[in-house]
C-alpha cells in the first residue's frame, strides 16, 4: 500500500549493491510469524521446550506449518487462551502457573522452558518476563525459564529465532579468560557444525562455541575476549546483546556457496592470524569438492532468472551466491527485512541491476512477479501452487531454511534445491 | 487455558475460510496480524488449490496498535472489493483482532460498498473451525437469499433440492457431492444449488427455489438449513449416506419428502453387499475397531463397521462438542463410553487401552496407530494432503460405500495370510523383526519395550512377573494381538493373584478370555 524509496544509502556508501534504492512496501504479508522457529529450535535445543502463550490460531499455525506429527509429544506445546481468561474470571498468571506445572510434572526432561509471546499475550499485556521470574524462582534450579516473543505483530518467521536466541544472551555465562575464543551464532544442523568444528580446529582457530548449543547446560560462556560469527543472516537483535556483553562481531558475507564459505572462514582466520598459506592449504579440498559439486548445476541454472518473495532474511545472501557462482540473475529479491550493518558484505557482492524489496504488499508484488515471468519464483507455501498454476515454477523458500545448505559441503545441495523445480518441468510429459 | 499439543479444529475464522474458499465472487477481509495466512497453505498445500484463496489480511504490527488499525481495516477493504471486484464480501476479525475490537463490520458498512457486506462475528475463543463455518454459511444464507423465489417444480413438475454443506478442505466434499447428485438425478430430483462448494453469493439468493434441503454435513449446514426450514418452510434430510444402510434409508427420507414413488427408479447398489458377504470376508468378523472423527463421519462409521463389516466397535469418539448428543445415543447402542474430547493425548490412551486391530479415524490417529503400530484408514477431518485423492473416492452412497470396503480392508493382514502367520510363527521374512508389512516402512518393529510404554501401566503388571518360558511362548503369538494377549494373561494373573505367569497361565488366560 505504501511505497517509499530510500535513498539514504546513496551518500555514505561507496561500492556495490548499497547504492541502490530499496523499495519498501506495506500491505498483505504472506508471511509466518515467528512462532515458526519453534520448529526448527525444538529439535536443536534437546532438553529445552517451548510453550507458546496464545491462542488455538497459534497451536494450528504449528500444526500446520510444521509437518511435524512424527512426535507424539513434541516439545512445544500452547497454552491456549479462553474466554475466562480473557474476562477476568481466572487470573491468567494463576493459570499460566498450573499450565507450567502440569507441563513439567509430565516432562521431567525438561531443563529449559521458553514462554513465548504471541499476539493475543501481547496484546491483552500478558507479562510473560515476570511471569518468568516468578516462575523461575520456583522451579529453579531444575528448569531454566525463559521467555521471548514470537507473536506476529513484532516478528517475522526467522526473527523468532533472534527473539530466541537474544533472551538467552543474559543467561550466557562469563568468560574471564584472557585469550580469544570464537562463537558462532544461529542454529546450524548438525552435521553443517560438525563440518566447521574440523575446519577450525584444522586452521587454528578456535576454541570454537556454537550458540545455539545442543543442550541447555552447554550453552557457551561470553566475554570480552568472544569473538562472533553469524551462521544466520537474521540475527540482529542477538548480535546487537552479544556486543552488549563485549563480544566483538566478525563481519563477514555468510557462508552460503563457496565464495561466502570461504569468505566467512576467512574473516575468523584473520581474527586468529591464520597464516594464508594454511588456510589455503586447510580449505583447499573442500572448496574444490564444493566447486566441482556446482560445475554440473551451472548449465542448467546459468541465465536464468529468479525472483525471491520475502520470506526468511535469506534471500539476499542466496541471491548473491546464485549470482555469482552459478549465473542466475536475480530480478527481484524480497527481504521482510533488511539489517544494513549484518548485510553490508553480501550487498557489496550482490549485483547492481535488481529490485531490492524490504517488506511486503503480496498483491503488487504478485503483479511485479507475473510481468517479470521469472524462470524460478522463491515464495512461501501460501503461493507456490498458484503460481505454479499460472505457469511459473517455484521453489518453497521454507525448504531453504529446514536444509542444511551452509557450508562447502552443502554447496551442491544448495544449487540442487533451484535446479530441480527447472528440472522436473522438462521431464514431464504430462 | 488449556494446554493444546495438537488440535483438531483451527480457529473459527478457519472455518469461513473454508466457506469462502469454496464459494465463487465472494471476498473475505479478514482482520488480522502478520503470520496468519499460513491458513493458504492449508488450501493451496493439502487441498492442491490451484489458485489463492479469495482472503485479505489486514497484517497490523505492533506499532499500528492503538493508533490507526481501523484505518488499516478500511484501506484494505477497499482495495481488495477494487481489484477482485466480487459480488458480495464478508468481513471479520482473528483471534487478535477480535481483542483490539475495531468493529470490522461497522468499518466496511462506513464504506458504502457497492455490493452485500456481511459481517462476521466469530468468537475465537470459545469457538472452532467447524462452527465458525456453520455460523459464516448460516450468515451468508439469511443474508442473501431470497425469500419470494418461485419454486422451480412448480415450472418443471420435478421435485428440486439444494444440497448444503460441501466446503474447501472437506473430507471428500468433491466427491461426495457428485455422487449424491447423480444418485438424486437418477431419482427424479433435480438439484437447484449445491453451497458453499463452488456456489456464488447469487447462488445463495437462489435457494427458496427449492423444495427441500440436502444436508450433506450437519457440522456446516445444520444451522443453515433449520433456518431455512424455518423461514422458508423447506424440509431437510436427516440421514447422512455413508454406507449401505444408510444410503437406501436416505433414498427413503428422500422418497417421503417428495412423493417420489422408490419404485419408479433404479440405483445400481454397488459390490459392497456381495463382498461383504463372499467367504473371503469371514476374517473380518468381529475384529475389534477403534473409531474417532468429526460426529456426523464417527456415527456413520459406526453403523457401517458394525452392521456392514460385522466388526465390533470398541470405541467410538468424536472431537466437536455441538455434536456430543448423536455421539452419546450412537456409543449407547454399541455398548462403549462415549469418548468426547479435543485432547490428542486422552485419544492415544484411550486407543492404547482399547487394544483395537482397526483404527478409524482422522490424520491424528493416523499419527496415533503408526506410533503403536497398529493398521489405520481415515475417514474424516482433519485432514492431510493424502485425503485429496486424484481419484474419485466419495465416502457417500453406494459407490462410496465402495470405497469405504476398500481403504477399510487394505491396512488388515489379510484372510489366509492371518492363519498361515499363525502356523508359521518363525517365518524369517514376516516376524517382528521384520515389521508389519502393511504398515508404512517395512523396518524392524518398534521394540517390545518401546510399546510397552505406550501401553498404560496396569497397576499389577508392576507386581508381576513373566517366566522366562511363558515371555519365550508370548512371542510366538503373532506380532499384531500380542500386546493384547498380554495384557489379558496379566489380567488375568492379577485376577487369580498370581505372582509368576507360566507357559500354563498363558493359556488359561487364553481359554477364559477367548472368542
Amino acid at each position: 500500500m505504501t511505497v517509499t524509496l530510500d535513498l539514504s544509502n546513496r551518500a555514505d556508501s561507496k561500492s556495490g549493491r548499497i547504492d541502490q534504492p530499496i523499495l519498501r512496501e506495506r500491505g498483505q504479508r504472506e508471511v509466518f510469524c515467528g512462532l515458526t522457529g519453534i520448529v526448527w529450535l525444538h529439535r536443536k535445543m534437546q532438553d529445552a521446550f517451548f510453550l507458546i502463550v496464545g491462542s488455538r490460531t497459534c497451536a494450528h499455525l504449528m500444526q500446520s506449518a510444521a509437518g511435524v506429527m512424527i512426535f507424539a509429544e513434541p516439545r512445544f506445546a500452547t497454552a491456549v487462551i479462553e474466554e475466562r481468561d480473557l474476562a477476568g474470571l481466572a487470573d491468567a498468571n494463576d493459570e499460566l502457573d498450573k499450565t507450567v506445572k502440569k507441563l513439567l510434572a509430565r516432562r521431567p526432561d525438561i531443563k529449559l522452558l521458553f514462554l513465548v509471546g504471541s499476539c493475543p499475550s501481547e496484546v491483552i499485556k500478558l507479562d510473560l518476563s515476570r511471569a518468568a521470574a516468578r516462575l523461575s524462582k520456583s522451579y529453579s534450579p531444575d528448569v531454566r525459564i525463559l521467555n521471548y516473543s514470537g507473536s506476529g505483530i513484532e516478528t517475522t518467521f526467522t526473527q523468532g529465532e533472534d527473539a530466541c536466541l537474544a533472551s538467552m544472551v543474559p543467561e550466557l555465562p562469563a568468560d574471564s579468560s584472557s585469550a580469544p575464543s570464537l562463537m558462532i551464532v544461529g542454529a546450524l544442523a548438525d552435521v553443517v557444525e560438525d563440518q566447521f568444528q574440523r575446519l577450525f580446529e584444522q586452521l587454528g582457530v578456535g576454541p570454537v562455541r556454537f550458540f545455539p548449543a545442543r543442550g541447555s547446560d552447554k550453552m557457551p560462556a561470553i566475554g570480552p575476549n568472544t569473538k562472533f560469527l553469524l551462521a544466520q543472516p537474521f540475527l540482529a537483535e542477538t548480535g546487537r546483546l552479544l556486543e552488549e556483553r563485549g563480544a566483538q562481531h566478525i563481519a563477514a558475507p555468510f557462508p552460503l556457496g563457496v565464495e561466502g564459505t570461504t569468505a566467512w572462514l576467512k574473516a575468523a582466520a584473520e581474527v586468529w592470524d591464520v597464516n594464508p598459506n594454511t588456510f589455503d592449504a586447510v580449505t583447499e579440498m573442500p572448496r574444490a569438492r564444493a566447486e566441482k559439486s556446482l560445475e554440473r548445476y551451472r548449465e542448467a541454472l546459468s541465465g536464468k532468472s529468479i525472483f525471491f518473495f520475502p520470506d526468511s532474511q535469506l534471500e539476499i545472501p542466496l541471491a548473491r551466491f546464485l549470482a555469482r557462482e552459478l549465473g542466475v540473475k536475480p530480478t527481484e529479491v524480497g527481504t521482510p527485512y533488511l539489517h544494513k550493518q549484518h548485510l553490508k558484505e553480501e550487498l557489496a557482492l550482490l549485483p547492481q541491476d535488481i529490485t531490492l524489496s524490504e517488506g511486503q504488499d503480496v498483491d503488487l508484488q504478485l503483479d511485479r512477479c507475473r510481468a517479470e515471468r521469472p524462470d524460478i519464483t522463491v515464495c512461501g507455501l501460501g503461493l507456490a501452487n498458484p503460481l505454479e498454476a499460472e505457469g511459473l515454477a517455484t521453489k518453497w523458500a521454507i525448504e531453504l531454511v529446514f536444509t542444511p545448505i551452509q557450508g562447502y559441503e552443502q554447496a551442491g545441495d544448495l544449487a540442487e534445491l533451484f535446479a530441480r523445480p527447472l528440472r522436473r518441468r522438462t521431464r514431464l510429459a504430462v | 487455558m488449556q494446554l493444546t499439543v495438537w488440535t483438531y479444529e483451527g480457529p473459527p475464522h478457519v472455518g469461513a475460510m473454508r466457506v469462502a474458499t469454496a464459494m465463487k465472487n465472494l471476498h473475505y477481509v479478514l482482520h488480522a496480524p502478520q503470520g496468519d495466512t499460513y491458513a493458504d497453505l492449508l488450501f493451496t498445500m493439502i487441498e492442491r488449490r490451484n489458485a489463492r484463496p479469495p482472503v485479505t489480511y489486514t497484517t497490523f504490527e505492533a506499532r499500528d496498535l492503538g493508533s490507526d488499525t481501523a484505518e488499516i481495516f478500511k484501506r484494505a477493504a477497499r482495495d481488495s472489493y477494487e481489484r477482485f471486484s466480487p459480488d458480495a464480501m464478508i468481513v471479520g476479525a482473528s483471534c487478535t483482532a477480535e481483542l483490539i475490537q475495531d468493529d470490522p463490520g461497522g468499518l466496511a458498512k462506513a464504506l458504502a460498498l457497492p455490493v452485500p457486506v456481511i459481517p462476521l462475528e466469530l468468537p475465537s475463543y470459545q469457538r472452532k473451525e467447524n462452527w465458525g463455518a456453520s455460523e459464516t454459511f448460516y450468515q451468508l444464507t439469511r443474508t442473501l437469499v431470497k425469500r419470494d423465489a418461485p419454486k422451480r417444480s412448480g415450472e418443471t413438475g420435478r421435485p428440486t433440492c439444494n444440497i448444503l454443506g460441501p466446503t474447501a478442505l472437506g473430507f471428500r466434499h468433491r466427491d461426495d457431492v457428485k455422487e449424491i447428485s447423480t444418485l438424486l438425478t437418477a431419482m427424479g430430483v433435480d438439484i437447484n444449488v449445491i453451497a458453499p462448494l463452488n456456489a456464488t453469493p447469487t447462488d445463495i439468493t437462489r435457494l427458496g427455489a427449492a423444495d427441500f434441503n440436502v444436508v450433506l454435513y450437519p457440522e456446516i449446514a445444520d444451522t443453515a438449513a433449520r433456518w431455512l426450514k424455518r423461514e422458508l418452510k423447506q424440509p431437510f434430510t436427516t440421514t447422512v449416506p455413508i454406507g449401505v444402510g444408510a444410503t437406501h434409508d436416505f433414498i427413503a427420507e428422500v422418497c417421503t419428502l417428495t412423493g417420489i414413488d422408490q419404485t419408479s427408479f433404479q440405483v445400481d447398489g454397488g459390490n459392497f453387499p456381495w463382498w461383504s458377504r463372499s467367504i473371503d470376508s469371514n476374517y473380518l468378523t468381529g475384529k475389534r475397531v477403534f473409531i474417532f472423527g468429526d460426529a456426523t463421519h464417527a456415527i456413520a462409521a459406526a453403523r457401517v463397521a458394525a452392521e456392514e463389516f460385522a466388526f465390533d466397535v470398541v470405541g467410538l469418539g468424536c472431537y466437536n462438542r455441538e455434536f456430543a448428543r448423536d455421539l452419546r445415543a450412537a456409543a449407547e447402542k454399541y455398548g462403549v463410553e462415549p469418548l468426547i474430547t479435543d485432547d490428542y493425548l486422552e485419544v492415544e490412551e484411550k486407543i492404547a487401552e482399547a487394544q483395537p486391530e482397526l483404527v478409524l479415524g482422522t490424520q491424528m490417529e493416523r499419527h496415533i496407530a503408526k506410533r503403536l503400530n497398529l493398521p489405520c484408514a481415515v475417514i474424516s477431518a482433519p485432514v492431510h494432503v493424502q485425503d485429496f485423492p486424484a481419484r474419485y473416492a466419495p465416502q457417500m452412497g453406494f459407490e462410496g460405500a465402495n470405497v469405504l470396503f476398500d481403504t477399510w480392508v487394505h491396512p488388515l493382514v489379510m484372510g489366509l495370510e492371518e492363519h498361515l502367520l499363525g502356523m508359521f510363527r518363525d517365518d524369517f521374512e514376516f516376524n517382528d523383526e521384520a515389521g508389519a508389512s502393511h504398515l508404512s516402512g517395512h523396518g524392524a518393529a518398534a521394540p517390545e519395550t518401546a510399546k510397552a510404554t505406550a501401553e498404560p501401566e496396569t497397576g499389577a503388571s508392576n507386581i508381576i512377573q513373566w517366566a522366562p518360558e511363558a515371555e519365550k511362548e508370548l512371542k510366538k503369538i503373532p506380532f499384531f494381538v500380542r500386546g493384547k494377549a498380554r495384557r489379558n494373561t496379566e489380567a488375568f494373573a492379577a485376577e487369580q493373584k498370581l505372582e509368576l505367569i507360566s507357559v500354563d497361565t498363558l493359556y488359561d488366560a487364553k481359554a477364559h478370555y477367548g472368542r
